[in-house]
């Protein structure tokens, strides 16, 4: 065995990792999206920011086990951390992304010390009322973040000073198709990591874990952290698009989406999030054209069925329908 | 300062009647989730039922206030009951995660149904006439409708604890609580205790849902907009315990209503900065035994 460099042997880590058919086909919709679909460009970067608000929201429950009601609360500090960022220090996209993951990081670190200490119901009201107190926070502090208005007037300027966001949203896509690249690449690598499987097995038997020596609390505050983080990336990356950040960003409703979305898509497996995004933005973007009240109503029957007769979502049912194939 | 005093006595009344009504609409979520271990976010929507059901008796059936709140509450627990029956017999059998997708879904089809019947406009019951206006207690002026709310509550709380503590379907709650194996190997009908209790915990909720619509008046996003404060309530009383429910609705409604007045700049910023105090000292809430 000869001696790896340490960078060599992190490249083998991203090179040893298995993309499928999934991964090709994802990209290709991205490319014939980008090339057919001019009209919709605006509407995919909604879909791409929120796969990756999704894939932070796997990162900690469908990984983690830790239940949450309040994820939006990262979201919307990476969203405003952004926003400030580019109207007071700098209009330079991706250190904007950098400052949005931080912040976000640092309120996940703080309140993860909390919320881990719990289980359960009292987990899911902690992680509403950390959720609900960034909000009325926001509210009230108007001079910041202008409240009910939104946050808006700055300016984002070129990514990499050579990339200008044009009207049509051909940058703004492509831009977040290469953050959301960078971010599932990323992720992919660390829940196929020693602390990714670890986290699975404390979801799975929390005392077990233990009793194999693994530091179960330092683990899930770790993974929450770094959910939080990616979180607050999707947050950023939604200021940097839209140009305007408002309180909907920390609202319940955001926290409640994004849970539903990847229970749609199925958890723990990070291509639901990928589905279940596209199915939910892109439907609720239809639906919320044509009749947007029914849309709720038939969301809740969705949910139901779901539920009931595909508890791993749509990734999980393709699964089985593709073990099935294979087996007959 | 006889005013200042006298101001704070006015609000503290204020805070014990919104409350006792946060303590109506949240004890039957402490029963089903302490109970029947079912997270059911569906629990404020059936508040707000009570809501609109009382609502449409006085406008479509020109019905009077007294008349209309019973029919409102009676018509929630049908629905309650036969809701129960069947689709949270899907709840039942899905995982913590699955129930409250199933139950927000439900909340909802119940959010589109409502806005589609009653329209998106905020709504609240006309008071009768006797309980609106001022009354004075001593020093101090309360409005009608703060001390109705608060002795209708108090009553109710009281028949509540009465029918648990002393008749015979409370000591059957208070078994199937304990042990249910063994309450139904006694030959309790397990089930069926648990069917009447959600029932009776709707009723309750539809009871302090057209109650307090002065002070959470009702729309369609009713149910979804509060359920985070009933599920806080729920969470800082500790999970399944009727007192902590009492206590902690009592607290945290003395808690906004004073900090609302007193510090207006923070708003509702200091109910949640409250519970996130509280649930840190305690996790498992002010009378919590049950994780």
């Amino acid at each position: 065995m000869t001696q790896q460099t340490p960078s060599k042997r992190v490249a083998q880590g991203f090179g040893r990792q298995r993309y499928t058919w999934l991964d090709a086909a994802l990209l290709a919709a991205a490319v014939l999206t980008f090339f057919f679909g001019e009209y919709y460009l605006a509407l995919a970067a909604m879909v791409v920011l929120m796969i990756i608000f999704a894939l932070s929201l796997d990162l900690a429950q469908g990984y983690g086990g830790i239940e949450t009601l309040g994820h939006a609360a990262f979201f919307g500090t990476g969203a405003y951390a952004a926003a400030l960022y580019a109207l007071h220090v700098s209009s330079e996209p991706i250190s904007g992304l950098l400052v949005g993951a931080a912040v976000a990081a640092l309120v996940g670190l703080l309140s993860g010390f909390a919320i881990l200490r719990t289980h359960g119901l009292t987990q899911l009201m902690l992680t509403l009322a950390v959720a609900t107190l960034l909000y009325e926070l926001a509210n009230v502090m108007k001079s910041v973040t202008n409240g009910d208005d939104g946050l808006t007037g700055y300016d984002i300027s070129p990514v990499l000073g050579l990339f200008d966001f044009d009207i049509y949203g051909k940058t703004a896509f492509v831009y977040s198709c290469v953050v959301l690249l960078v971010i599932y690449a990323l992720l992919k690598r660390l829940v196929n990591s020693a602390i990714g499987l670890t986290a699975q097995g404390i979801r799975e038997n929390r005392v077990r874990m233990r009793m194999l020596g693994v530091p179960v609390e330092r683990r899930l505050w770790l993974l929450y952290t770094l959910s939080a983080a990616v979180a607050g990336v999707a947050g950023a990356l939604s200021a940097q698009i839209n140009r305007i950040v408002g309180l909907d960003t920390l609202m319940f409703m955001m926290s409640a989406n994004v849970v539903v979305m990847l229970a749609l898509g199925g958890l723990g497996r990070l291509y639901g999030a990928f589905l279940g995004a596209i199915i939910f933005v892109v439907l609720s973007d239809r639906a919320a054209a044509v009749d947007p009240t029914n849309w709720l109503a038939v969301l809740g029957v969705v949910l139901i069925l779901v539920v009931r007769y595909a508890p791993q979502g749509v990734s999980g049912w393709l699964v089985n329908l593709g073990r099935k194939r294979r087996s007959s | 300062m006889p005013n200042a005093f006298s101001t704070f006595l006015t609000l503290t009344v204020d805070g014990i009647s919104y409350g006792m009504m946060l303590f109506l609409i949240s004890v039957g979520l402490t029963i089903t989730l302490g109970v029947m271990r079912v997270v059911n976010l569906m629990h404020s929507a059936f508040a707000m039922m009570g809501g609109y059901f009382a609502l449409w008796c006085m406008q479509a059936g020109d019905l009077h206030y007294f008349v209309a709140l019973p029919l409102g509450v009676l018509a929630t627990m049908v629905v309650s009951l036969v809701l129960e029956r069947t689709l949270y017999q899907w709840v039942y059998q899905a995982n913590p995660l699955g129930q409250l997708l199933i139950t927000i879904g439900m909340a909802f089809v119940l959010t589109a149904v409502v806005k589609n019947l009653a329209g998106p406009q905020i709504q609240s019951l006309s008071l009768p006439e006797i309980l609106t206006g001022q009354m004075s207690l001593g020093s101090i002026n309360v409005s009608v409708y703060r001390v109705f709310v608060l002795v209708l509550s108090v009553v109710v709380a009281g028949a509540l604890w009465l029918i648990l503590e002393f008749t015979t379907f409370g000591a059957k709650l208070r078994a199937a609580v304990d042990n249910p194996r063994m309450a139904r190997c006694v030959g309790i009908n397990v089930p069926l205790v648990f069917s009447v209790t959600f029932a009776i915990g709707c009723g309750l909720a539809a009871l302090g849902g057209a109650v307090g619509t002065q002070m959470l008046p009702l729309e369609p996003y009713y149910g979804l907009k509060y359920l985070v404060l009933v599920l806080i309530v729920v969470a800082v009383g500790g999970v399944g315990s009727l007192k902590g429910s009492l206590y902690s609705a009592l607290l945290l409604g003395l808690i906004d209503t004073l900090g609302r007045y007193y510090v207006p700049a923070l708003g509702g910023f200091i109910i949640y900065l409250a519970v996130l105090a509280i649930l840190l000292a305690r996790p498992r809430g002010l009378v919590g035994h049950a994780g």
